[in-house]
């Protein structure tokens, strides 16, 4: 979802001009939580392994049992639901890269400010920085690509105030390209991270 | 070097067919229908061996009892490989325990004939017997019964044929083998695992997110992958048969690149949780990961060699990504590509001589294989996209992912490049191929 940078850069305004007044309360409820529970804010391991997580349907196998084939053994299928939710209206949510870059470039500071500011408004508020690639490469090191984009965000983020235990940077590497394509228009569309609030 | 195109074309009816009578130009194998669109491969096989040898299958006795037919199977195996060549029968109502006249045989050519049958058991099972004949000396060579079900007519054919393919050749058939792969179809993404002809293909997982990196643990029943349904990459290990799965590793940030230790009792795969991707190694029951690479670079891509005791991975340390081998503990990375700035995906052969990969030459991804004793590296493919590499349990054939024609599709190839054979699927991208392990 993009937005114009005019309309970016007067939020921007009308958010700043609420900004010092909002990073005092912030720095004040910092102070204070750090006063009563005296708990460092850093990384949080997110853990499950209890591994049940999705719903299951057996698929197609019907009419006594699957062809069992070399293994000698079926193979049950399994469906799963994918996980998308809403995002916030009237928020600018994608900072682009050059090519084996991992610098975030000036312009999209402001990107930054405002997604950090909706992050102070609700602690409870949880962003994930998704990094891609363009598909040019192996998989699986551009998937340490993207990670390495949307750890950059993260960290220009935790400059800006955020809580880590709000933020987590995963990659999606080269499997989900903005658009279709195989030239440099298409290429430059993709080396991207986007702010999705899940 | 002469090329012959073969094409295996499905259209799905069920018929039982004998090898009898006149040679037939065209090859169309007819299976039963496969319950998946998707699953319908093409197969294209080009190339000969240096060596062919000219064989011979009758049409078993009594098969028109059974659903699959035994002959033709056994010979588009054996054809597939490229290894041999099939010479058209002569005469049938051969079974395995008539020993046939070899004479006009050897006229025709054919320097070993596979005879065989197929009966009932009471249980209502089938007995697959068949018998290998060298024609050229007039020997036996051996023969075996499989009882079987009906579910698994075909995986006695393959059998057969893995016979066949051994005693001639030296070397241990695949025909018995599964392939795990993925494709992409519109926004599904599904994990498939199918006999290593391409047949049987079943469904493992369907999802609106991609899927990537599946990695067969050693006995062949679990497959550990990457998938993006929670909208970030995590690792699961997936029991084929029951469809039952464990989250592996869901840790802060991405978790990915799972790869199986010879023992089934550990993985390493590559973990974002320090910030940047590093190799660990977690217990197959998802215990507590263990940091095994202390760089600030990305490492990644690790596999463990056959005999478990290196770890082979990827590092762009020393400014751009090449391939490296360190001790299954993590000490002592030692580099082992030079050539160029790119060299990622090391598969290491399971006999411990070959090391295929990906490397990038002139802007073409291509896949390469070096000699680990010498350092030799050769090229072994000609197009530009290719992905993933993944050696057979024998060490002798390597699959891919590829980009041909325009479309996604998996090659194998043997290590010398001649013989390739390449399956497409019928709709949607296929690619991320695995070569199961030689299942008991």
């Amino acid at each position: 979802m993009l937005f114009t940078s005019q309309a970016a850069a007067h939020l921007s305004v009308v958010l700043r001009s609420r900004e010092l007044k909002l990073r005092a309360l912030l720095g004040v409820a910092v102070l204070a939580l750090a006063a009563c529970t005296n708990i460092p804010l850093e990384d949080v391991q997110v853990q499950d392994r209890t591994g049940t997580s999705v719903s299951e349907l057996r698929a197609g196998n019907a009419a006594g049992g699957a062809t069992s084939g070399a293994a000698g053994e079926g193979v049950t299928g399994v469906e799963v639901a994918g996980a998308n939710r809403a995002q916030p209206d009237a928020l600018n949510r994608v900072v682009y890269f050059d090519f084996d870059s991992f610098e975030i470039r000036p312009e999209f500071a402001s990107v930054l400010e405002a997604n950090a500011k909706y992050l102070g408004v609700d602690s409870r508020r949880r962003l994930a920085l998704e990094g891609h690639t363009d598909e040019r490469g192996g998989r699986e090191y551009n998937l340490a690509l993207g990670q390495k984009r949307a750890e950059a965000v993260r960290r220009a983020m935790g400059l800006l105030g955020v809580k880590d235990i709000q933020m987590e940077a995963v990659s999606f590497g080269e499997e989900k390209p903005a658009v279709a394509g195989f030239d440099e228009t298409a290429f430059a569309k993709s080396r991207r991270v986007e702010l999705t609030y899940r | 070097m002469t090329t012959d195109l073969i094409r295996f074309g499905l259209d799905g009816r069920p018929q039982r067919r004998r090898l009898l009578g006149a040679a037939t130009a065209s090859i169309a194998l007819v299976l039963w229908p496969v319950r998946d669109a998707l699953a319908q491969f093409r197969v294209e096989v080009s190339g000969v061996g240096l060596t062919q040898f000219p064989f011979s299958v009758v049409g078993f006795r009594g098969n028109d009892a059974a659903s699959e037919d035994i002959a033709a199977i056994v010979r588009a195996d054996l054809e597939r490989s490229g290894q041999f060549r099939f010479v058209p029968a002569t005469t049938g109502g051969l079974d395995e325990t008539s020993r046939p006249d070899l004479a006009p045989w050897r006229d025709k050519g054919a320097d070993s004939l596979v005879t065989g049958s197929v009966s009932r058991l009471a249980d209502g099972r089938f007995d697959v017997r068949f018998r290998l004949w060298d024609v050229v000396r007039g020997q036996d060579l051996g023969g075996l019964s499989y009882p079987v079900s009906a579910q698994t007519l075909r995986l006695a054919a393959h059998r057969i044929a893995d016979y066949v393919f051994e005693k001639l050749s030296g070397d241990k058939g695949v025909f018995s083998t599964r392939i795990a792969y993925v494709t992409k179809a519109g926004t599904r993404y599904t994990l498939w695992v199918a006999d290593a002809d391409g047949e049987g293909a079943r469904s493992a997982l369907s999802s609106p997110e991609p899927i990537i990196s599946p990695s067969w643990a050693p006995g062949g029943s679990q497959l550990a992958y990457v998938s993006f349904e929670a909208r970030k990459p995590v690792i699961y290990a997936h029991d084929v048969a029951s469809g039952k799965r464990r989250l592996l590793a869901n840790f802060k940030g991405s978790n990915s690149a799972p790869a199986w230790a010879p023992d089934g009792r550990q993985l390493v795969a590559t973990l974002s949780l320090s910030g940047n991707a590093q190799i660990y190694l977690v217990g197959a029951d998802g215990a507590d990961p263990k940091r095994l690479t202390q760089t600030s670079s990305i490492d990644t891509e690790p596999v463990f060699s056959a005999d478990g005791k290196s770890i082979y991975f990827v590092s762009d340390r020393g400014g751009s990504p090449q391939i490296y081998r360190m001790d299954a503990g993590g000490g002592n990375p030692k580099r082992l590509s030079f050539s160029g700035n790119y060299n990622i995906s090391p598969s290491p052969s399971p006999d411990g001589r070959w090391l295929a990969f990906i490397s990038r030459v002139n802007g073409a991804f291509r896949l390469h294989l070096m000699e680990l004793a010498t350092g030799t590296v050769s090229a072994i493919s000609d197009t530009s996209a290719d992905e993933r590499p993944s050696f057979a349990p024998n060490s002798r054939m390597v699959i891919y992912a590829t980009r041909d024609k325009g479309q996604e599709a998996l090659m194998t190839t043997s290590l010398d490049g001649r013989i390739k054979s390449r399956l497409a699927g019928a709709q949607g991208d296929i690619r991320e191929p695995a070569w199961g392990p030689f299942q008991p």
